[in-house]
């Protein structure tokens, strides 16, 4: 283990290795403070930084932060590392990283070359010495693109996951909320039911749902159940129409033991879905969440900082080429991110490391009640992501989810970033709504004003049965 | 087609599937000025918020609680009541720091080591304000009703020890009070997390043989207790038919399947889901 000095003014800081350097360095978070490694004072904090930036970007391939034997996600980010992709930036140092990284000439394509060649670790370092303008300038000029009846993250296009939960998982109740969804355009990402009892046979009940739904309504998306991986496995051996494996993961193994997954199991699940071949226009099967302070409340960081943490789970989503990774930033709760302040930083933060690594992602915007945070705070983030290019967001009927009892963004909040933004749905989803009429053909209003004849129908059978 | 309906000079587009908030207390078919809420719904949002966060800053009435509590009984005797607190000395500091709120004061380790009895207690309950006093302040003395009426129902002849009314307390906290106690079972009967539609729901959580440091998967949990969600003379039969699966196998936690679940599965029919059977008739 490597210790760190450095003289400031009078004083001589010293750390005692590569995760403290890492840890002190990170913009203050109550997650950090709770683990006992965020730095004490402002300027220990700004020391850290500097060590940092004059590291070598090399240095994370030499000094691991969670040793090699210990944890499989050491290993896999070693074992996958890309030497080619990573030679033409092999020589900077963190600082001169960032400085690449906001040059007008590192464009696209360019960050897409060097993804494979970077690790979590190298990037979760330079967003610690990066602006919050520095984190969505670059992330903005990364692109990527996944499919599977749609196609997402296409530039000029901004996606929704209808997330319809019902704290009973009434199916009428779930179905209410699709309606109200649809209506308002969301859903193109996916169509996504945390269910609120966790079983196999909830999970095939819902899948078949959605599966009539999608089908007989011919919408161009993907549903998705997100329940255990285990469970997902056996609803594919039962015969259920599944679309997307969902898993919740972390960034360290024993993170992942507590949710009961490690990278065998995922991949057999993503074999499963696979086999399936249910995608249309491309083969992306696997959707992951993820949020920083999970391995925290797991008791499983070894002394590594939250963002640090939430950086490797990117590495391991990587390997099983998702549709959508998403990052529920503001979940977790005050412990691990305090406020408004915090969650948009974190926030940023998860969407430029997932995009610089090559990951579809979204972003959960949301609060809990026990959170310093309110509607003006998410409007920022929502605001400062879609400015990102975040590729998806959550949508939940009036941002208030009745099961999960948090507050995310809404349908009427994505309909305000494609007022300001000009974003439009992936391109087969938009081409559903145009022709629903649920989206209007004019320019001067993004929604018609009449109900679309499938939906009226579905409507008028209720009133029928009255 | 229905044209939605749009007064002359109003801003506000109404959304004609109102009907179906009959399925969900979700906020569907709000309407839209623009594509923005309109002022009505906005506003009834910043209450629900506005509620949920005064719930996570509301005190335990403990004097209330207690003399509910002692108003009750038990096999031809009203319960003893205790107050006691965690080492979370306020709601910020609770707030910011769980493992202070799972360990119990040592002020009130002593005293509730003064309680022990011989043969020790089958039940401990712990009533916690969580993050909703306003939740166990509004439900726990009449959940406590019920269940206590559900034992002495079943016969199951539990001795109970004292009732703890505890501040600032996270789950866990009971695993420490059983200890001190020495009592064989805790449930917790504890303030959830609110959220904007159910400000005032309770969490069960009993463990057998709690010990500090136990494991989450230890325990079984019922949530969403509230009249609203789960009624509470449910939860209180489903509590003691859990807890007496428990003893029965001396276990707790993910071994421990809830079979009473089971019934749940019998919801709606997919034949009568309303987006699915326009088509059919």
């Amino acid at each position: 283990m490597t210790a760190y000095r450095y003289q400031q003014g009078l004083t001589l800081y010293r750390f005692d290795n590569l995760a403290d350097v890492m840890a002190k360095a990170s913009p203050l978070r109550s997650g950090d403070q709770l683990a006992g490694i965020a730095a004490i004072t402002a300027e220990q904090r700004v020391v850290a930084q500097r060590i940092l930036a004059d590291l070598p970007l090399s240095t994370f391939l030499n000094q691991t932060l969670i040793p090699y034997e210990d944890d499989e996600i050491t290993r896999l980010i070693i074992d996958t590392h890309d030497k080619v992709a990573f030679a033409p930036i092999s020589h900077f140092t963190v600082g001169d990283f960032r400085n690449w990284l906001l040059c007008e000439t590192t464009t696209t394509d360019l960050l897409q070359d060097v993804a494979l060649g970077l690790t979590p670790e190298m990037v979760a370092a330079v967003s610690k010495i990066m602006r919050n303008q520095d984190l969505i300038l670059v992330a903005q000029k990364c692109q990527v693109v996944t499919a599977f009846r749609n196609t997402i993250g296409l530039p000029g296009r901004f996606s929704t996951r209808l997330q319809p939960n019902h704290p009973t998982d009434d199916l009428n109740g779930i179905a209410a909320s699709i309606f109200d969804g649809l209506m308002y355009g969301s859903g193109d990402a996916v169509i996504g039911i945390n269910p609120a009892t966790d079983n196999v046979a909830q999970t095939i009940r819902l899948l078949s749902m959605l599966d009539e739904v999608i089908h007989q309504y011919g919408i161009p998306t993907q549903s998705c159940v997100l329940t255990h991986v285990t469970n997902t496995i056996e609803a594919i051996g039962r015969g259920a129409p599944v679309d997307l494996v969902f898993q919740s993961i972390g960034g360290t193994e024993r993170t992942n033991m507590s949710f009961g997954v490690n990278l065998s199991l995922l991949q057999e699940a993503r074999e499963a879905a696979l086999s399936l071949n249910r995608g249309t226009v491309g083969n992306n099967v696997m959707y992951f969440e993820t949020g920083q302070g999970s391995a925290l409340s797991a008791n499983a960081h070894h002394g590594v900082d939250q963002q640090t943490c939430e950086a490797r789970a990117y590495a391991l989503a990587r390997v099983l080429d998702p549709l959508l990774v998403n990052s529920v930033v503001g979940f977790i709760g005050p412990e691990y991110l305090y406020d408004g302040k915090q969650i948009s930083r974190a926030g940023l933060e998860d969407h430029f490391c997932g995009k610089l690594l090559g990951l579809p992602m979204g972003c959960d915007i949301c609060y809990t009640n026990h959170a310093q945070a309110d509607q003006d705070d998410m409007d920022n983030l929502l605001t400062l992501l879609a400015s990102a290019h975040c590729q998806f967001i959550m949508g939940v009927p009036g941002a208030d989810d009745i099961m999960l009892n948090y507050q995310t963004t809404s349908f009427h909040d994505a309909l305000y970033i494609r007022q300001l933004f000009g974003y439009r749905p992936a391109p087969e989803f938009e081409e559903w709504l145009a022709r629903m009429k649920i989206f209007s053909a004019n320019r001067d209003s993004l929604l018609q004003d009449t109900m679309p004849a499938k939906f009226e129908l579905a409507l008028r059978s209720l009133e029928e049965d009255r | 087609m229905s044209k939605t309906t749009k007064a002359p000079t109003a801003t506000v587009t109404t959304n004609p599937w109102q009907t179906l908030s009959a399925f969900t207390d979700a906020r569907i078919a709000l309407g839209r000025a623009g594509t923005s809420l309109p002022t009505r719904a906005l506003l009834d949002f910043q209450l629900s918020h506005a509620q949920a966060i005064d719930a996570v800053q509301a005190e335990l009435d403990a004097s209330a609680i207690r003399s509910g509590l002692q108003a009750l009984s038990y096999r031809q005797s009203h319960p003893e009541v205790y107050d006691v607190k965690s080492q979370a000395g306020h709601r910020q500091q609770y707030l910011q720091r769980p493992d202070l709120g799972r360990k119990l004061s040592e002020a009130d380790t002593f005293a509730l080591q003064q309680q022990r009895t011989e043969q020790g207690f089958d039940l401990a309950i712990v009533i916690a304000d969580g993050l909703s006093a306003c939740a166990v302040n509004q439900h726990a003395v009449a959940f406590v009703d019920a269940l206590l009426k559900e034992m002495s129902f079943a016969q199951c002849g539990w001795s109970l020890a004292p009732i703890c009314l505890a501040q600032q307390g996270r789950v866990a906290l009971g695993d420490d009070i059983a200890r001190a106690l020495q009592a064989r079972m805790v449930l917790m009967v504890i303030g959830e997390r609110p959220g904007l539609s159910s400000p005032d729901s309770v969490g069960l959580y009993f463990t057998w043989q709690p010990q500090p440091g136990c494991d989450d998967a230890k325990r079984n949990c019922i949530s969403n207790v509230r009249p609203k969600g789960l009624s509470i003379q449910n939860a209180a039969k489903r509590c003691q038919y859990l807890m007496q699966e428990s003893y029965n196998k001396q276990l707790s936690g993910v071994a421990l399947k809830d079979r009473s679940d089971d019934a749940l599965l019998t919801g709606t029919a997919q034949s009568e889901i309303f987006l699915l059977t326009s088509t059919t008739k």
